[in-house]
């Protein structure tokens, strides 16, 4: 970062003696230009951001705060949260934990089929969500590889929490590697070398070398994976069987709501998870600021 | 941080067994329902007066569970293993395709139960917007120029399929069974739809809430309850001049209920929907009571309407193979 912030230095001094007030440099727009523009970024993103977030609580809120509070605390709606929550939990740290595995792998060692595990990483972002769950189905179901077996064995897989957890973690597997990857690629291993010649050990030199270094956009990645586990609705709704109050997770909860007219309670649900979304927003927003603030 | 990160795991892990562990005891009494669209309000009404009588009877309290979706969709699931102890689809021939595929249950189902393992009845109806400013009367109305028509899918929606056959009842009834002409109606039919959406549920959302179309074709029951939840001064509730008897039947899925140990219970439930406490909750939700008691109690609402029926068109397995298997007439009228 700070490599990239000096070449600007000078340009930053030259401003002041090139800006002068009679004569507009070429890069100043006549006034009703400089508006016009303004005027239509700040009409597009209130049109296709703003206004629909608004109507997300104005929706929810229609009928009262009584009817919000019960549409967020019946014990359908409290179920799918937990179940949420819950694969939150799980994925996670798993993904967590994965990303940062194979970000090493991928950036530090060089070895064969390098290009063919950076592929396989970016297979996700590539298929649809629907096609992940159907896998699943096609693996797991009881016409697929392992149906007889786990049905035999009263093992349930799809249709129960582990199919959600399998299909959620396949979709969001590159959110941290992808996020890491190209960050320990720009700042190389010197450090780590040093580290390890000087005799610490592999896991001593990650934890007081590597991990300060990408702690910043490990945390962004982690954001990420969050927001997506959170909001994922293609894989788990092909996997999940939709039985109330075990197998919906909150964005196939507010499916059911809105298609059993219950308009109100499905905003009081996606409202809800807009605050998540706008938290985790928030969180990305701190974590940036606080990150420039290191670099700098 | 490495320590944390696995203390963090073994967390989740020991909160994602303490889930399953209670998930497992809550198992032994519950009973999971799968069903189609239209039905969740039926099936909410249905599991509560279930319950409570189990509870009198047994002394032991039980919690029903719910899936809805397209019917198709959901006998589908049955068969990749979702654990459904009683299915209560929209036709025979999706519970047919799970005794087929997975031989889950006997392939004479449908003589289990009385009236063909069908315990209520439907039949398809127009729901037009109020005052009827098409002025749609039958089905000659809804092949006119600049009439929009919703109807969900018919490859996927079981309700689709009785609404496409209520039509083509009519189109072959008017033509003398001319098949040539029955299937120039038809095309013009569907020409004139709109919005194909994939469910029941989701074409009524579509004419109700988002307000596209003059006229939906939809499930009696499910015309009424657009009414009730949305109001009746915003529509209208039209009976054509001959429709279908639409019989959605109901089935144990015995090899899941042996395993699970509920085939008791399962039997009681499927049941409970022929008795008289039963049957007055599918009329009080719009459905067609067998019970000629009760049908006459609610005959305002019920009335009177020319029927053809599924034999008219050779069973389930004819008229799938004719009309909705790829590459059937109504591929071929529909591009």
């Amino acid at each position: 970062m700070s490599a990239t912030l000096l070449p600007e230095a000078p340009k930053q001094q030259k401003i002041p003696k090139v800006h002068n007030p009679k004569t507009p440099t070429t890069t100043k727009e006549p006034l009703i230009v400089q508006w016009t523009l303004i005027g239509i970024s700040v009409a597009f993103l209130s049109l296709f951001l703003l206004l629909p977030l608004a109507m997300i609580f104005i929706s929810a809120l229609q009928k009262g705060v009584v009817v919000y509070v019960e549409a967020i605390t019946n014990s359908e709606a409290l179920s799918a949260i937990k179940l949420t929550l819950l694969v939150v939990l799980i994925v996670v740290p798993l993904n967590t934990l994965f990303g940062i595995l194979s970000a090493l792998l991928i950036s530090h060692h060089h070895f064969k089929g390098k290009s063919l595990l950076l592929t396989l990483i970016d297979l996700p972002f590539a298929v649809s969500p629907v096609i992940a769950g159907l896998i699943f189905v096609l693996i797991f179901g009881a016409q697929g590889l392992f149906g007889e077996w786990l049905l035999n064995h009263d093992i349930y897989v799809i249709f129960a929490l582990p199919g959600i957890v399998l299909a959620t973690l396949f979709v969001t597997v590159p959110f941290v590697a992808r996020e890491l990857i190209p960050l320990m690629q720009s700042q190389g291993q010197a450090e780590e070398e040093a580290s390890h010649s000087l005799g610490a050990s592999a896991l001593k030199t990650f934890i007081y070398i590597t991990l300060p270094k990408i702690k910043w956009g490990l945390l962004y990645g982690i954001i990420l994976c969050n927001a997506r586990v959170i909001g994922e609705f293609g894989a788990v709704s092909v996997v999940s069987g939709h039985i109330r109050g075990l197998t919906n997770t909150m964005p196939l909860h507010i499916e059911v709501l809105y298609n059993e007219y219950q308009f109100t309670a499905a905003f009081a649900v996606a409202s809800l998870m807009s605050i998540l979304a706008l938290l985790t927003i928030l969180i990305k927003n701190v974590i940036e600021w606080r990150s420039k603030e290191v670099s700098s | 941080m490495t320590k944390k990160m696995i203390f963090f795991v073994l967390f989740c892990l020991v909160i994602s067994g303490c889930s399953s562990s209670n998930a497992s005891e809550k198992e032994s009494l519950t009973l999971l329902n799968v069903s189609y669209d239209p039905t969740r309000e039926l099936y909410h009404d249905i599991n509560e007066a279930f319950a409570k009588q189990w509870q009198q009877d047994t002394g032991q309290t039980i919690t029903i569970q719910q899936s809805h979706g397209g019917s198709g969709k959901q006998g589908r699931a049955v068969i990749d293993g979702i654990r459904a102890d009683v299915v209560t689809l929209a036709l025979a021939y999706d519970i047919d395709e799970i005794a087929k595929n997975r031989s889950l249950l006997p392939t004479n189902w449908q003589q289990l139960l009385p009236n063909g393992s069908a315990p209520y009845t439907s039949t398809i109806v127009f729901l037009v917007r109020k005052g009827n400013p098409k002025n749609i009367r039958d089905w000659d109305d809804l092949v006119k120029d600049h009439v929009s028509v919703i109807t969900p899918n018919p490859k996927t929606s079981g309700g689709a399929r009785w609404n496409y056959l209520a039509a083509w009842a009519y189109a072959a009834t008017v033509n003398r069974h001319n098949d040539a002409q029955t299937i120039a109606f038809m095309k013009k039919l569907y020409g004139n739809v709109e919005v194909l959406d994939s469910g029941a549920r989701g074409s009524t959302t579509t004419f109700v809430e988002r307000g596209i179309g003059d006229v939906l074709i939809a499930w009696e029951n499910e015309a009424y309850l657009s009414l009730n939840e949305v109001g009746k001064d915003d529509f209208e509730i039209i009976t054509p001049s001959l429709s279908i008897l639409a019989e959605p039947p109901v089935a144990v899925i015995k090899k899941n209920t042996q395993r699970r140990g509920t085939n008791e219970v399962a039997n009681a439930y499927l049941s409970f929907l022929y008795t008289e406490k039963g049957q007055e909750i599918a009329a009080k939700n719009y459905y067609r009571p067998r019970n000629k008691k009760i049908l006459r109690h609610y005959n305002t609402q019920f009335p009177s309407v020319k029927l053809a029926t599924i034999n008219d068109f050779g069973g389930w397995q004819h008229a799938q193979k004719i009309h909705f298997t790829d590459g059937g007439l109504f591929d071929a009228m529909y591009q």
